[in-house]
């Protein structure tokens, strides 16, 4: 029994109760936990198979893998934590990579420059989603399926069939991703460093404790004053903003885009978010979710594609885990809430 | 009246559900060619047993007996085939479908293997609706309709089973004087047409119109049964409140200061209309009516949450504009809401993250909220309201009813407002409980607030209330002193019935 008890409970019944909160709670964090240990599961099996997969150049190739999926990630758990979703982040990613490649390509801007302009179409898209469904109140489904549609137009309007390619690109800006700071990867600590201030400020802040009330109870938090339309917005533009981020990195990981970068990524963010614990219907799950949840997958493509398993194997493989985490997910809510009855709410 | 035998009869129904006796031993016998009028206050037990004989509950204990049989009501579509009908007071209609449809849902004529037979199904209705004598066509939508039009869809379906039993929950709810004649007219006519019709309503005076007899249900016990005739209005009040043991609640005197809200002429078109009260600090104003008398309606608008088409709110004698529960929470004023699970708590969060909820802007130090001064708050709330918990950590969704309310309470405290809007404060919560919410309330005022007490239960306003004012459709109907409020003289104007 915790000493700050504010009153001494008094029957068995209510100490009998508290066991079962503590649970509860443990179970909630146990979901991050659980990723990691199926995580170390996974790499024992393969590392076993194939002793070339453990490898710290393995490792970090899969978190390199990871860093753009996570950055995303991010955006979108802040979005599906308000009972949203944001389908178009692929289309923003692919959008701002082609345009911040444009843009040094044709030297109209210096490297700082183009990742600022970069990171503001994104900041723009995500805002033109966030009217769409704070303000003209169009279903996100809908309202990023027809801008996943748009943008990714726009991507073709503006590249018409060409190609930014490594040698376009000045090396300043290809050495963001090929560089290291103090032998870690630059990518790999800026998503990281993404990944941790967004998870401290929606754990810590107002606006983030306001987000997860939205998404928990959205009656209670209209009635609370919280500006629920404002801050569904800005979920948006958070979203879009992480995208323009994961864009704007894009060329410099990969050297070279096309119209179709970065398309279907919308996808495995989801997948990640989902398999991260983060609650479809909004209310609950975190960021550092999210992220072990592409890590997870990610792990998984690298170990089939190293034991020579074929495409259809790693799909089937990423649905069935996404099932087994919602499926578990729901049994073991399903089973606490019994309890819960059970020992009765008076 | 015939003292034939009963066309349906109820013999020593019992229910409860959980802790909840719902319905206590209760005899109802329906008779042919008869409107048969159920009233009681709220939570008597009238709903309950309507869906009994909608087969949507089933009774504990009792036998529900057809022209002298006893039979089963397994569900609803077994109560329709016994040749039951139920009009609930919300109808539960198809709004994509047509009028047509609807009353023949389930059952469309059908044409061979082509499918179902439009041009006969229109004729059919049509037909329905003609015998009925009202003008509507039936290949519209039902979506569009208004209330009246479509519980007279649901009367046309009624009628296309041979019912035999209408029974009707509360059908002019929310019908205008004009359409509650229309409806009268109907009834009447299906009454001279062999129907026996359970008429569930709390509006004495249509009661006395339409009713051929009059039975009282009061906490789910069957009061008394009797011909029209044999009752008058003030007498069926009496029954209805009946002289119950008066639980006392502990209210403290408290000083009561200079004006802190008032409401003139406040208006909501088709909602609440020209209310105008006044509450001081330190003082308990209780709103009495019937469910849907608009109690719940005003405090919402108060708060900001809804808008008001006319009138002046008032807060320390300045005129203010209420746009948003923000502004309401600027000028003092807190609602705790009727339905804590739906808008008071955020049941995944902790006592102390719910507590900190509204204020979670101004505990924020550089956009991240001060955790060590938001338990100090929660804590002190906590202690001082009494929540039982294992500490302000614990998530809400594991608390108790009454505990749970006390959090909602704590959550909006700690804005420290002047005016507490409080909407069902007891209701789910168990008597020991209650009674330390009337405790926590009464200490309140005693420090100055001023509070608004919406409750349906009259012994806790007449209990609590320094002042009550009486809603009934909208309007303030009455407003008494503490001293001069009886159970009887509330409910009186609650129901709309003047004393004379």
């Amino acid at each position: 029994m915790s000493e700050r008890a504010i009153d001494s409970p008094t029957s068995s019944a209510l100490a009998g109760r508290i066991g079962l909160e503590r649970t509860l709670t443990l179970v909630a964090r146990l979901r991050e936990v659980g990723i990691v240990i199926v995580l170390l599961v996974v790499v024992a099996i393969v590392t076993v198979q194939a002793p070339l997969f453990f490898s710290i150049s393995n490792f970090e190739q899969i978190l390199l893998n990871v860093s753009l999926i996570a950055i995303v990630a991010v955006g979108q758990t802040t979005v599906v934590l308000t009972r949203n979703v944001d389908l178009s982040v692929g289309s923003v990613v692919g959008l701002v990579a082609f345009a911040t490649g444009d843009l040094l390509k044709e030297h109209t801007l210096g490297v700082a420059g183009a990742i600022a302009v970069g990171c503001l179409i994104g900041l723009g898209l995500g805002a033109f989603n966030g009217l769409l469904v704070a303000v003209a109140k169009v279903p996100a489904i809908v309202a990023t399926l027809g801008t996943l549609y748009v943008y990714r137009g726009l991507d073709f309007l503006i590249a018409g069939g060409k190609q930014v390619s490594a040698i376009d690109l000045p090396r300043g800006y290809l050495g963001i991703a090929s560089s290291t700071l103090l032998g870690v990867p630059t990518l790999i600590l800026a998503a990281a460093l993404i990944a941790l201030g967004a998870a401290y400020l929606l754990r810590n802040s107002g606006a983030g404790r306001q987000l997860y009330a939205i998404g928990s109870n959205p009656t209670a938090a209209e009635v609370v004053g919280i500006p629920t339309q404002r801050l569904i917005f800005g979920a948006f533009v958070v979203c879009g903003l992480c995208a323009g981020i994961a864009g704007v990195l894009w060329g410099s990981r990969f050297g070279s885009v096309n119209a179709l970068a970065a398309s279907g990524l919308e996808l495995q963010v989801i997948a990640a978010v989902v398999v991260g614990g983060v609650n479809i219907f909004g209310g609950s799950g975190t960021v550092v979710g999210a992220v072990l949840g592409a890590i997870l997958l990610a792990t998984i493509e690298n170990a089939l594609r190293i034991l020579h398993l074929s495409e259809f194997w790693l799909l089937a493989i990423d649905g069935a885990i996404i099932l087994l985490a919602v499926g578990t997910d729901a049994a073991i809510r399903g089973y606490f809430q019994r309890i819960l009855m059970r020992t009765g709410r008076r | 009246m015939s003292e034939t035998s009963p066309v349906l009869r109820l013999t020593g129904i019992s229910k409860r559900f959980g802790a909840v006796q719902a319905l206590t031993d209760v005899d109802v016998a329906l008779f042919a060619n008869e409107v048969h009028a159920l009233v009681g206050e709220n939570g008597a037990g009238k709903s309950t047993l309507v869906k009994i004989l909608a087969g949507i509950h089933h009774p504990d204990a009792g036998r529900i007996q057809l022209s002298g049989e006893d039979l089963v009501l397994s569900g609803p579509a077994a109560a329709r085939d016994l040749g039951i009908a139920v009009i609930h007071q919300h109808p539960n209609l198809f709004p994509d479908l047509t009028v047509a449809e609807n009353v023949f849902v389930g059952r469309l004529p059908r044409n061979g293997v082509r499918g179902v037979d439009w041009g006969e199904l229109n004729r059919t209705a049509q037909r329905l609706f003609e015998n009925l004598g009202v003008k509507q066509s039936v290949s519209v939508p039902v979506r569009g309709l208004s209330v009246a039009d479509q519980q007279l869809v649901e009367i046309a379906k009624s009628l296309s089973l041979d019912a035999r039993v209408l029974v009707m929950d509360e059908p002019t709810a929310s019908l205008s004087s004009h359409e509650v004649e229309r409806l009268f007219t109907i009834i009447r006519q299906l009454r001279g047409r062999g129907v026996a019709i359970l008429f569930v309503d709390h509006r004495m005076e249509e009661v006395f119109e339409i009713a051929d007899r009059v039975s009282v249900l009061r906490d789910g016990r069957h009061v008394i049964t009797a011909p029209i005739n044999e009752l008058n209005p003030a007498e069926a009040i009496r029954h209805m409140v009946g002289r119950r043991l008066e639980t006392l609640f502990p209210k403290e005197q408290a000083t009561i200061g200079e004006i802190a809200l008032e409401v003139r002429g406040l208006t909501r078109r088709g909602v609440f209309s020209n209310a105008s009260f006044q509450v001081r600090r330190g003082e308990i104003l209780g709103l009495a009516g019937l469910v849907g008398a608009g109690r719940t309606e005003i405090a919402r608008v108060l708060f900001g949450i809804d808008r008001a088409d006319a009138g002046e709110v008032l807060v320390a004698g300045k005129h203010a504009e209420i746009k948003s529960p923000k502004d309401a929470m600027r000028l003092g004023i807190v609602y705790v809401p009727e339905d804590r699970h739906a808008q008071g708590l955020v049941l995944d969060f902790s006592i102390a993250a719910n507590v900190s909820l509204p204020i979670v802007e101004r505990l924020s130090r550089l956009l991240v909220v001060d955790r060590v001064q938001e338990r100090q708050i929660a804590t002190d709330y906590s202690k001082q309201l009494q929540v039982r918990s294992t500490g302000v950590e614990q998530v809400a969704s594991g608390l108790s009813g009454g505990n749970q309310q006390k959090v909602v309470i704590a959550k909006w405290l700690a804005t420290k407002p002047t005016v507490l809007l409080l909407d069902e404060p007891t209701q789910g919560v168990d008597i020991g409980a209650k009674a330390e919410v009337h405790r926590i309330i009464s200490q309140l005022a005693g420090q100055g607030m001023a509070i608004v007490l919406i409750s349906s239960e009259l012994l806790e306003v007449l209990g609590m209330a320094d002042r009550i004012v009486v809603l009934h459709e909208g309007r303030v109907a009455a407003e008494f002193a503490r001293d001069d409020a009886t159970q009887e003289r509330v409910m009186a104007a609650a129901t709309g019935h003047v004393e004379a």
